[in-house]
């Protein structure tokens, strides 16, 4: 009994090693491979660990740099960067996120529409950790609130930067445009070129108008570099290196701001648009569209309200009219109208014609209306420009032909894009044989002619092509491409203009010969501008215009009372002055300003005075 | 007759040696010398990481060092109490464990989905599943030392049964990894009990063919994604790939010298989640290298086969099948616990024993090495 007890624990102490040591081993095996698995990772793949480590710890952050800033000629600062205050959270290290917002909603008020926007940004272009906006420009009292409840707000912030402003408002809106916040396809755009990527990296604003989006490489300056070790949590422990932002160029415009406030303040109840050329450097001094609009409300993002109250003003003020505004250019295009008869020989100063208040083309029943019912009687050339006859021109452009006016009148730069960094402009339309034929299908009319003698039917053209052909024809045809580009960081641009023809007419005197026919548009007895004498200050040389709104139909008598408002006539007004040493060009429309004499007229004799006693006294 | 001869050799080898007499004044107090200093060694390195993977807290430290005093105190009452009393006490720590268990499933406490803890008044909060761990080895030890040996096919049967009831309570809490290391630490008395190797061999095909099902039916979503993440981290690096991406960027950034004691980058710059718990031991490839590592592999192997010398020196049945079990099951903790943190095991939440920062686990693990040393010293009767 007990050899067979003592024999059973033998063998059970030696089953019971075996398996010990089978285990050992069993053991010894495992935690080899421990052991090599960690060979495997600490030598093998220390290399790409050691830098996905130094990935961890050190972050390439860019910085954006300062925008560069926007002066006018005199100094004046038409576009600055100030600081914003910014409400931030880190979604991360926000515990409860409702509760926070409701918290800071009792506290400085948060919108619907913040909300919304928070999480539409919550959701785009983020990096783990990188905080996200939930409202913008916070007043110091809002700041204050918030700061002092900072402990029950943890991951909630407030961050300062700058945000462009714009400090003269409306008055420069649409020459200037404005920057806005990058969205998701400028970010496409900037992502596939490399260089572009990098440097927009930091950047929220980019320009999305007129000059800022024109100047936007200028503007942007270079990105700079801050290598800083972070933790997990992205906190900044310290900064390795760092390369400075360059910030981008400050730029001058050829912009007057006297002019331009002047030019607000007279278009002020119109609809409308000037333009003001220095003739000597092609600068742009106004360019301003009425009805306009603040550009500081789009910067940080425009509210759904303030935007569709924008968007369905019936006066469009959203428009540009001085770019994108195509009129009809009616009688201002007489003069050059009439040089390019002259120069064409098709007529001359001495000839004269009857004009019984129509005019009506062989083998015709149409009858084509003068503006003056009962006609002006024997007129030339000087007459039909004073006192705006429209029979003689459709007479001698019937002569003269759309083949010879449709490229004398290119020349001057209609139909065509002739400013150096006006951004977007329409090209107006300049008709031609050819043109109606490719665009119409159809043939070129002698009744075309007719209307192109006048300047209506299909021609149509910008208020800055009227101002550059006014510029032009004031310089005696020399060309100097209009601008708005002064000064790179004080040093004048010396940008090539492009290379355009200047307009050599066989005989040049009747360059002055036109001058001296377009002062008297104020000066004569029976000019159609006769009311700017009141306050002729400078000798003025101009051309009235009205362009219709409605086409009238044969034997109805135009009456501007029965007619609504809005389908009144444009009012258009061409002028430069001085008359012998041109200094300044002006293109005024008033959009059914119907008679030019009294509206179109005097807000271009004002800016003409202005800058010419500005520049004297 | 080899085992009388190996036991009587190596006590009389210890006897010649020049130690005799402090080793026998441990001896009276139940203590295994080298083993002891072996886990000395261990805490105090495990304090040091600490110090570095909390980020110099002290507090932390500190606490910790009182649940390693604990966890020692409770070592040397446990290598007090003689084997025979764990033997009578087994089947009650057995039931409580499972009544702690009912608790559990119908009053207890957790977080994400889980329900771990039982919270019950004049108590400490703790997790009956630690409770288990100790108690399902001793019974399983218990009952198999009362049969005889090799076991035969019907015992084996109901000593299964002991170990499935508590398995599948601590499955349904849920948890995956605890049930597994429980149910483990019971097969191995089976194992050591000389279960037959066909019988090892079926069963692990068994389990291998219900894999499957358990995939289907058994496994919760996260654990799931613990194990898709393990296959492809990289396919979500900002959530559960973060854990694992981050670890194996210290272990591997550590290289064979490491970057110095607390110069860790992505320890000290908390990108390594868990670094104080159940990822420790990136801290510790970070810092110290390979060779840091390697002396810590090699400190648990030490550990370890002294257990098991310990546990062939018993010589009660019952306690060798008990010290068997707890030393293999102590080095299945290691190896999951390293294995998931170097990336080739899925995330469970095993601590590294005696390293990671955790009151119940140390006192519970420092208990079992006093249970340890109780089985080799106390004499038969």
């Amino acid at each position: 009994m007990w050899e067979h007890s003592f024999r059973d624990k033998s063998a059970e102490r030696s089953l019971f090693r075996s398996r010990a040591i089978t285990l050992a081993i069993i053991i010894f095996l495992m935690l080899c491979g421990l052991g090599w698995r960690m060979v495997y990772l600490q030598i093998d793949l220390h290399e790409k660990y050691r830098d996905l480590s130094e990935n961890n710890r050190i972050q390439l952050k860019p910085i954006a740099p300062n925008r560069g800033l926007i002066y006018d000629r005199n100094g004046v600062l038409l576009a600055e960067n100030v600081p914003s205050y910014s409400l931030t959270l880190v979604p991360e290290r926000v515990k409860d996120m409702e509760q926070t917002i409701s918290y800071l909603d009792k506290l400085i008020g948060v919108s619907e529409r913040h909300k919304e926007q928070f999480d539409k940004r919550r959701k785009y272009r983020r990096r783990p950790f990188e905080p996200v906006v939930l409202r913008h420009k916070l007043s110091e009292e809002e700041i204050a609130k918030v700061m002092v409840n900072r402990t029950y707000l943890p991951g909630v912030d407030v961050e300062a930067q700058l945000v462009r402003h714009y400090p003269q408002g409306e008055s420069f809106a649409h020459v200037l445009g404005y920057v806005a916040r990058i969205n998701q396809k400028e970010q496409n755009r900037l992502d596939q070129d490399p260089d572009k990527k990098r440097q927009y990296s930091a950047t929220r604003f980019i320009g999305k108008l007129g000059i800022e989006k024109r100047y936007e490489a200028d503007l942007h300056g270079q990105v700079g570099y801050q290598k800083v070790e972070t933790n997990a949590r992205g906190r900044i422990l310290q900064v390795i290196e760092q390369t400075d932002p360059i910030p981008g160029d400050d730029i001058t415009l050829h912009l007057d701001t006297r002019l331009q406030q002047l030019a607000e303040q007279q278009l002020k109840g119109r609809r409308g648009a000037l333009v003001a050329i220095e003739i000597a450097s092609g600068g742009i001094l106004s360019l301003y569209s009425n009805p306009s609009y603040d550009p500081n409300l789009f910067v940080t993002g425009i509210s759904h309200k303030d935007y569709s109250a924008l968007r369905d003003n019936p006066d469009l003020p959203l428009f540009d009219r001085t770019r994108r505004g195509q009129y009809p250019p009616a009688s201002p295009l007489k003069p050059v109208l009439g040089l390019g008869m002259i120069d064409a020989g098709t007529t001359n100063w001495d000839e004269e014609i009857d004009d019984q208040g129509w005019y009506q083309l062989p083998n015709d029943e149409r009858i084509y209306r003068d503006w003056k019912r009962k006609g002006h009687g024997m007129v030339d050339m000087e007459d039909a420009i004073v006192e705006s006859c429209d029979t003689y021109f459709y007479d001698v452009a019937v002569r003269t032909g759309v083949d010879t006016l449709s490229p004398f009148l290119s020349q001057f730069g209609f139909g065509r894009d002739m400013t150096l960094d006006v951004n977007n402009a329409l090209r107006g339309l300049l008709p031609s044989r050819e043109w109606k034929r490719r665009k119409n299908r159809s043939f070129w009319y002698a009744g075309d002619t007719v209307n192109l003698g006048i300047g209506q039917g299909f021609m149509l053209a910008t208020p800055i092509q009227l101002a550059t052909a006014t510029a032009v024809l004031a310089n005696r045809g020399k060309w100097v491409t209009p601008r708005l580009i002064y000064a790179h960081n004080d040093e004048l641009d010396e940008i090539p203009h492009p290379d355009i023809e200047d307009i050599q007419l066989k005989d040049p005197k009747n360059w002055d010969k036109m001058f001296k026919a377009m002062s008297k548009v104020i000066t004569g007895t029976h000019g159609t501008a006769r009311r700017l004498l009141n306050n002729l200050q400078y000798p003025i040389a101009g051309k009235t215009g009205t362009a219709q709104v409605v086409g009238i139909k044969q034997d109805e008598e135009y009456d501007s009372e029965a007619l609504k408002e809005r389908l009144r006539d444009h009012a258009l007004f061409i002028a430069f002055a001085p008359v012998k040493n041109p200094a300044i060009a002006v293109a005024v429309v008033v959009e059914n300003g119907e008679s030019a004499g009294k509206t179109a007229g005097p807000i271009a004799q004002a800016i003409i005075n202005e800058y010419l006693g500005g520049a004297e006294g | 007759m080899a085992g009388t001869d190996f036991s009587r050799t190596m006590s009389e080898a210890s006897t010649q040696h020049g130690f005799n007499r402090s080793r026998a004044w441990f001896a009276r107090f139940h203590v295994d010398l080298i083993l002891l200093l072996l886990l000395l060694l261990l805490t105090a390195s495990g304090l040091l990481l600490l110090y570095s993977a909390s980020g110099q807290e002290w507090g932390m430290v500190k606490r910790q060092a009182i649940h390693f005093a604990i966890g020692f105190v409770g070592l040397i009452i446990a290598a007090q109490i003689p084997p025979r009393i764990y033997q009578r006490l087994a089947p009650w720590g057995y039931t409580a464990g499972l009544i702690a268990l009912v608790g559990v499933l119908v009053a207890g406490v957790g977080a994400k989905g889980a329900q771990r803890w039982l919270d019950l008044p004049g108590l400490p909060r703790f997790q009956p599943s630690e409770l288990v761990k100790l108690a399902l080895p001793l019974t399983v030890a218990w009952y198999m030392a009362k049969r005889p040996m090799p076991p035969k096919f019907f015992d084996l049967v109901k000593a299964m049964a002991i170990i499935a009831i508590p398995t599948v309570m601590i499955l349904k809490q849920p948890d995956l990894g605890t049930s597994i290391l429980v149910s483990t630490s019971g097969l191995l008395v089976l194992f050591f009990a000389g279960m037959s190797w066909r019988l090892i061999f079926s069963m692990i095909a068994l389990v291998g063919a219900s894999l499957p099902v358990m995939w289907l039916y058994v496994m919760r979503d996260y654990q799931k994604q613990r194990v898709l993440t393990l296959l492809d981290p990289e396919s979500d690096p900002l959530g559960a790939g973060w854990n694992i991406i981050q670890s194996k960027t210290a272990i591997g950034s550590g290289g064979i010298e490491g970057k110095g004691f607390m110069q860790g980058t992505q320890s000290q710059l908390e990108f390594l989640p868990e670094s104080h718990t159940d990822f420790i031991i990136a801290v510790l490839a970070e810092e110290l290298g390979l060779i840091g590592v390697l002396a810590l592999l090699t400190l648990y192997f030490l550990i370890i086969m002294r257990c098991l010398y310990l546990s062939v020196r018993c010589e009660t049945l019952f306690g060798r099948l008990l010290s068997g079990s707890l030393a293999v099951t102590f080095f299945i903790y290691v190896f999951v616990n390293i294995g998931m943190v170097s990336g080739i095991l899925p995330v469970v939440g095993v601590p590294l024993p005696l390293v990671s920062y955790g009151g119940t686990s140390v006192v519970s693990l420092l208990a079992a090495f006093g249970m340890l040393m109780s089985m080799s010293t106390h004499s038969k009767k």
